[in-house]
């Protein structure tokens, strides 16, 4: 049985395969694309690429974590 | 509504935007909408709105220290108020700079939260980093170890890993190079391997995408698969 490391690794150093955003693009729009996750709707269809941008970025991934973590619970407050 | 380009990663620009669906200022919620007068009018008003914003970024800002401390072991609490102080005081000038950036399209509070948050990441991602040296050779090629697997398995891995190697030899620019293996290989944060180099996230990161690409390019020419690649 194949360990998932190898597919792991190859993923963290090729990046996303499909179009994504620059840290820039993600920082304008990381407010309401975790508004629009935490209002359930489908935040990846109005701002395309930026989800592939968070999978090969892990600094705007840990700062999108950050944000819907403090808002999500703020509202549940 | 247009798909962004693969191959453009856009630099960083100050008002750059999506091409997407953005409101309207009409479509303001009522406590955004507060919040913009009152930072935008003077005296009284305007400071008592201030340090009520300030009070705001420093509970974000320590959310993300107090997210963050497990990682951050040689730091001591008043450190990492300080940090948490920091963050929100430089969280505060950004927010005040940028406050005709804001559009409306999320709250006001979300929209400033996320500068606190920024803030307080970064800088704890540069003190983690501290006085070490941030290492720009490939060190941790053994993160691609996988062990038990069947001859065939391990020779295609081996051969693709192989390739690789190569391609990251001989198809990159130095620069290329030295960015992939810093950020992608060894894991040095990028905020950090920023300031090394005297150049900003976005810079870096773009420069960090078209080195993948070109990766990704050499290994489907040589018909190497790289499905389920991108699970992270």
């Amino acid at each position: 049985m194949e360990r998932p490391d190898f597919k792991q690794a190859l993923g963290r150093l090729l990046g996303p395969p499909g179009p994504e955003v620059g840290c820039e693009a993600c920082f304008e729009e990381l407010d309401r694309y975790v508004e629009l996750e935490i209002a359930g709707a489908d935040p990846d269809a109005a701002i395309p690429g930026l989800r592939a941008h968070l999978d090969g970025c892990p600094a705007c991934r840990e700062e999108h974590e950050s944000l819907y973590a403090f808002v999500s619970g703020k509202q549940t407050l | 509504m247009s798909a962004v380009n693969a191959a453009t990663v856009r630099p960083i620009e100050p008002t750059s935007s999506l091409p997407s669906l953005v409101p309207a200022p009409s479509s303001l919620d009522p406590e955004s909408r507060e919040w913009l007068q009152s930072l935008r009018a003077s005296g009284r008003e305007r400071d008592e709105a201030i340090a009520r914003l300030h009070a705001l970024l420093l509970g974000a800002a320590r959310f993300e220290v107090a997210r963050r401390r497990p990682t951050l072991p040689h730091l001591r609490g008043g450190d990492l108020d300080d940090v948490a102080n920091l963050a929100a005081d430089d969280a505060l000038v950004s927010v005040l700079r940028r406050l005709d950036d804001f559009r409306g399209a999320s709250r006001f509070t979300t929209w400033a939260y996320k500068f606190a948050l920024y803030e307080a990441a970064v800088k704890l991602r540069k003190r983690a980093w501290q006085g070490r040296e941030v290492p720009l050779e490939p060190e941790n090629w053994g993160m691609f170890a996988s062990a038990g697997l069947e001859p065939d398995t391990e020779a295609e891995q081996s051969e693709l890993l192989a390739t690789v190697q190569a391609a990251i030899e001989e198809v990159l620019t130095p620069h290329q190079r030295r960015v992939l293996v810093a950020l992608a290989l060894n894991g040095v944060p990028i905020d950090v391997l920023a300031e090394r180099l005297n150049t900003n996230r976005n810079a870096l990161y773009k420069t960090l995408h078209d080195a993948r690409r070109k990766l990704r390019e050499h290994l489907d020419e040589r018909g190497l698969a790289l499905d389920n690649s991108e699970e992270n």
